[in-house]
């Protein structure tokens, strides 16, 4: 090895506190971006092969019952490769020893052959027997919920029959990745599930011999998708077609590419912060060591060392930091890739996680941080460069010291003579301290945009289930139904208030943009379910017009006052100019209202309903589920406060994760700025430090001199990071709502104080 | 002499230093021939400019006007990189404050520079030669003062450079330290041949030298020739 490199290898050990600070800061950054990337392509990488291999469908279509025959024309459509029809319907579980309900989505397998388009994946037992109509095959995340094994029974209410269906395979398939109930924002295993039966037993279960209500289409290579979801509408109109739509608007997919979004998002944000910081640590530290080396750099120039030689190696000095910061981020971000790509395996379900770093990813991670790290130490590595040598003999002329601010003002006299010392240090050397301080302050932003969340989810859940909506539980009906069907439910026992909805799927357009979703009508005097205005205060319906969510305002190009075309999807299908009488807000989907009245007389339909929400007694709950899951109209029952619980069931573990890693990040960040502020400080003051003492300063007031500088840090760190972390949130927040949900901007005064408490506390501990 | 012996060639050296507002006149017109295989002892008082001149003998720093050529090659007409090549081929110095590489031992502040030269003695040789070679692989912090000079002046003969320029050598160092450092630049100026310049400000030093350059106020005052060298051993001051 040559002697210089020696030199390097000592030099580092010598500084390995502040090096090691510096590696960590870089190992956060790192490990953040490798785990982020890492667990997407991963994820993207399973989920393509799993679409791949088990042939998921590019275009889905739903429909009110058409004739098999029609299946040929639907081939015919240029770009079709194949179609699969099948009959799906909403039905209710009856779980034996679990007393909640239960809904399923019940989904037809081919008769004959294997399916090509979302074929199962079956992961116990076996696909149906053709020939029975007793057997299910039921999805792997509720058989595992409920400790179904094959061979296993549960009751089902298939079309207003109860039925005992015993289970031969559980298995999993690429349309249900994500298993959610339509409309809700995370799965519920307990309550929702997949089931899978043959094609012709429910054709006969469903007066379906010879039809079906859904189809699912495979495209060739280059299809336009648009003309085959048009011309598949066009097929479908007359038979109640809902509007054909492509993977893009698929749910289970939807919520994977939104997952995917994210991940992105938060992969450019945090790791883009830990590199500047580790740029600036590392400016601060070879600045500082150039400055101690000086003489070191004279002879070798002396010597015959070339400028290009003296910046190289201490590029190779910064280039070691790097190594081992980026060695270590690669090895943490693989390990937490994996843990993080197991805890997205609760909510998608794959067969299987393949789990890929790409080379080129960890690559581009080296890489970027080395060209920041150089770019941020280029100026000290230049100085060195360029030093010339007869006057690097020198030593460094003294600091230079200016009446500070605080002197000009007068205000020196309230000061202490070391608090001047720390003032006046702070002032001479504005663009480090501000650097530092800045340090500080993103690791309180970071500390705020990874737990804000947590507050953000519980804002979002009271505000959508608890200020928005005020039922028990909510019934749906199979089919619109008599207004009447409301005192069927009010006689049941224990059932208090009922309220009517209407629910009509619908295309709302305006100008050249289109969107489909449901209008929901709300009954006049709605007293259980409020749609909420900006201040979160309920609207009251006008007797026409429709209100829109604010966010499908945004999607549409419309407010209050505007035009839009409603083209319902169900009944008569008419087509209307509505007027959007206001926007309100809302924070899960996005829906139209209109009261219950003016939606019936649009639809031409006399009080037809879709459902209804319930105030129920509590003692007699379980008599209401029981008699709710005998009632042949109703298709499916959701209980409030199980929505909640599970909500909060399914995000925690990740919420904790990510909790957990801002913690450990802000942290790391906190903790090198400090440290390495303290240590220079005291490289570069040992001198006067130590005349101090001479001069019978005790080691007490001395050590107040550099931590009060410190102190100042920490404390001048926190409203800026307060700025900078909730500009972080609202744009997180920002950059990840889409009309899934919204994430709004809100931060709890105990998430502050923790996150300030995490940073004050990582800097003392330094210190 | 013939003019085949000159080793430096300077005419009408200025150096002005500009420190803002104020210029300071370092060197204010030099004329200096050295000799091949000479000792020389550049003696003046603190501020005479004698290191300036140094450093521009040694390619360290560049003039202000006038020209120095080393061999025929003019020096002040060298871009940075001829510079570099001229110090790390042909020059060897010593510094008054060793300038040694404290986190390298004394083996390895030799390697430093005979890593990079074209024909170099072995750093063992170096060290030998300088009566250090027990102690190699001693840091800087665990030798003396005089230890430290001794090993710098091994990296500086290590290379078998064919100028040696000292500057004050031994103004770190107490007398009898100071002596023995004098003895070994002796040495080498003897059995090696290399030209040698030293630097000092104490003239009582001035006795080992073939010829001593008076500097005073960035001027050459006078050029005494010895004609009795005197053994370092005999110095007193
Ligand atoms: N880099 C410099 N900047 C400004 N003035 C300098 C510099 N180097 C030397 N000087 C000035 O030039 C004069 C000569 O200095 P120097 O050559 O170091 O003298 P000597 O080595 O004889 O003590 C002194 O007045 C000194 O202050
Ligand atoms: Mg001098």
């Amino acid at each position: 090895m040559k002697a210089l490199d020696r030199k390097l290898l000592r030099d580092l050990w010598k500084m390995k506190g502040q090096a090691a600070a510096i590696a960590l800061v870089i190992v956060s950054g790192v490990s953040a971006f490798i785990m982020l990337i890492s667990t997407m392509t991963s994820l993207n990488l399973t989920r393509d092969k799993f679409y791949r291999e088990y042939g998921f469908a590019d275009v889905f279509a739903s429909l009110k019952r058409a004739p098999d025959g029609l299946k040929h024309r639907i081939r015919e459509i240029p770009g079709v490769r194949d179609v699969e029809t099948r009959v799906v319907a909403g039905v209710k579980l009856d779980i034996s020893g679990f007393e909640e309900p239960v809904t399923a989505r019940l989904v037809s397998v081919p008769d004959k052959g294997s399916a090509h388009i979302n074929r199962l994946y079956i992961r116990r037992g076996r696909t149906v027997d053709a020939f029975r109509d007793d057997e299910a095959v039921l999805s792997e995340a509720f058989a595992e919920a409920h400790g179904f094994v094959p061979g296993d029974r549960l009751g089902a209410v298939i079309n207003g029959r109860w039925k005992t269906l015993t289970i031969v395979g559980i298995a999993l398939s690429p349309e249900f990745v994500m298993q959610a109930r339509p409309g809700a924002i995370s799965p519920d295993y307990k309550r929702y599930a997949i089931l899978w039966m043959g094609r012709d037993a429910l054709g006969t279960a469903y007066g379906m011999k010879g039809a079906f209500n859904d189809a699912v289409v495979s495209l060739e290579d280059g299809a336009d998708s648009g003309r085959v979801t048009a011309e598949l509408d066009r097929l479908l109109d007359r038979y109640g077609g809902l509007q054909a739509y492509t993977r893009k608007d698929q749910i289970s997919n939807r919520f994977l590419s939104e997952e995917f979004r994210q991940l992105q998002r938060s992969a450019e944000i945090f790791p883009t912060i830990f590199i500047a910081v580790a740029a600036f640590l590392l400016n601060v530290v070879i600045n500082r060591t150039v400055s101690t080396q000086r003489e070191q750099i004279a002879a070798l120039k002396a010597f015959g060392y070339s400028n290009a030689a003296v910046g190289i190696h201490y590029i190779k000095l910064v280039f070691l930091i790097v190594l081992i910061g980026s060695a270590g981020g690669i090895a943490a971000g693989v390990y937490l890739g994996r843990g993080l790509g197991r805890i997205y395996m609760e909510f998608y379900r794959f067969p299987y996680l393949l789990y890929e770093l790409k080379p080129s990813v960890a690559a581009l991670a080296v890489f970027v941080t080395f060209a920041a790290a150089l770019a941020g130490t280029l100026r000290s590595v230049q100085k060195a460069a360029g030093l010339p040598p007869a006057e690097a003999m020198r030593p460094e002329p003294p600091a230079l010291y200016r009446k500070t601010l605080i002197d000009r003002l007068g205000l020196g006299r309230f000061l202490s003579q070391p608090g001047l010392m720390i003032i006046r240090n702070i002032e001479r050397r504005p663009v480090n301290s501000l650097l530092s301080i800045t340090g500080i302050a993103l690791s309180y932003a970071i500390m705020l945009g990874g737990t804000f969340f947590t507050d953000a989810f519980d804002f979002m859940i009271d505000t959508e289930f608890k200020r928005s909506r005020k039922e028990d539980m909510t019934v749906v009906f199979t089919d619109p139904t008599s207004g009447r069907a409301v005192y069927e439910l009010m006689g049941l026992n224990g059932i208090e208030y009922a309220e009517p909805f209407r629910s009509v799927p619908v295309r709302l357009k305006s100008g050249h943009k289109s969107y489909r979703t449901t209008i929901q009508g709300i009954a006049p005097g709605n007293r259980l379910y409020l749609p909420l205005d900006t201040d979160f205060k309920p609207i009251k319906l006008p007797p026409d017009g429709i209100v829109l969510t604010d966010y499908l305002g945004e999607i549409l190009g419309v407010k209050a006052g505007d035009t839009l075309t409603v083209e319902a999807l169900e009944g008569t299908r008419p087509v209307r100019e509505v007027a959007v009488a206001r926007l309100a807000s809302q924070y899960i989907g996005v829906t139209g209202y209109m009261d219950l009245t003016a939606l019936n007389r649009m639809m031409r339909e006399g009080g037809a309903i879709s459902g209804a929400y319930l105030t129920v007694d509590e003692l007699h709950q379980k008599e209401i589920y029981r008699s709710l899951v005998e009632m042949s109209r109703v298709s499916g029952t959701v209980v409030r406060k199980d929505e909640i619980k599970n909500f909060y069931a399914t995000q925690a573990e990740v919420l904790l994760f990510f909790t957990f890693i801002a913690s450990l990040l802000a942290g790391t960040i906190a903790f090198g700025v400090v440290y390495n502020s303290a240590r220079i400080a005291l490289s570069e003051r040992s001198r006067e430090l130590a005349s101090l003492r001479v001069l019978g300063y005790t080691r007490l007031e001395i050590s107040y001199i550099l931590l009060g500088e410190l102190a100042v840090f920490t404390l001048a760190a926190i409203p800026l990071g307060f700025v900078i972390g909730r500009a972080l949130c609202a744009y997180i927040a920002r950059s990840l709502s889409s009309d899934l949900f919204r994430v709004p901007v809100v931060v709890a005064p105990a998430t502050y104080s923790l996150a300030a408490a995490v940073v004050v506390v990582s800097a003392w501990f330094r210190a | 002499m013939t003019s085949k012996d000159v080793v430096f060639r300077v005419k009408d050296l200025t150096k002005v230093y500009e420190m803002g507002e104020v210029k300071v006149h370092a060197l204010r017109g030099v004329d200096l021939y050295l000799y091949e295989g000479e000792l020389v002892v550049m003696l003046g008082p603190s501020g005479s400019g004698k290191s300036t001149l140094l450093n521009i003998l040694g390619g360290l720093d560049t003039a202000s006007s006038g020209t120095v050529k080393y061999r025929g090659r003019a020096l002040s007409k060298a871009t940075e990189q001829e510079l570099t090549e001229y110090r790390r081929f042909h020059v060897g110095f010593v510094f008054q404050f060793y300038n040694l590489i404290p986190s390298l031992t004394a083996r390895e502040n030799v390697a430093v520079v005979t890593e990079i030269s074209k024909r170099p003695m072995k750093p063992e040789d170096a060290l030998a030669l300088v009566g250090l070679g027990e102690r190699l692989d001693h840091f800087p912090a665990q030798l003396s003062g005089g230890e430290q000079q001794r090993v710098a002046i091994a990296r500086a003969v290590s290379k078998n450079p064919e100028v040696l320029l000292c500057d004050e050598p031994t103004g770190a160092l107490d007398f009898s330290t100071g002596i023995v450092v004098l003895e070994v630049l002796e040495r080498i100026n003897r059995e090696l041949g290399t030209t040698t310049a030293v630097i000092t400000h104490n003239a009582d030093i001035a006795g080992m030298a073939d010829r001593v350059v008076h500097l005073s106020n960035g001027l050459i005052s006078g050029i005494n020739i010895n004609t009795v060298k005197k053994p370092p051993s005999e110095l007193r001051w």
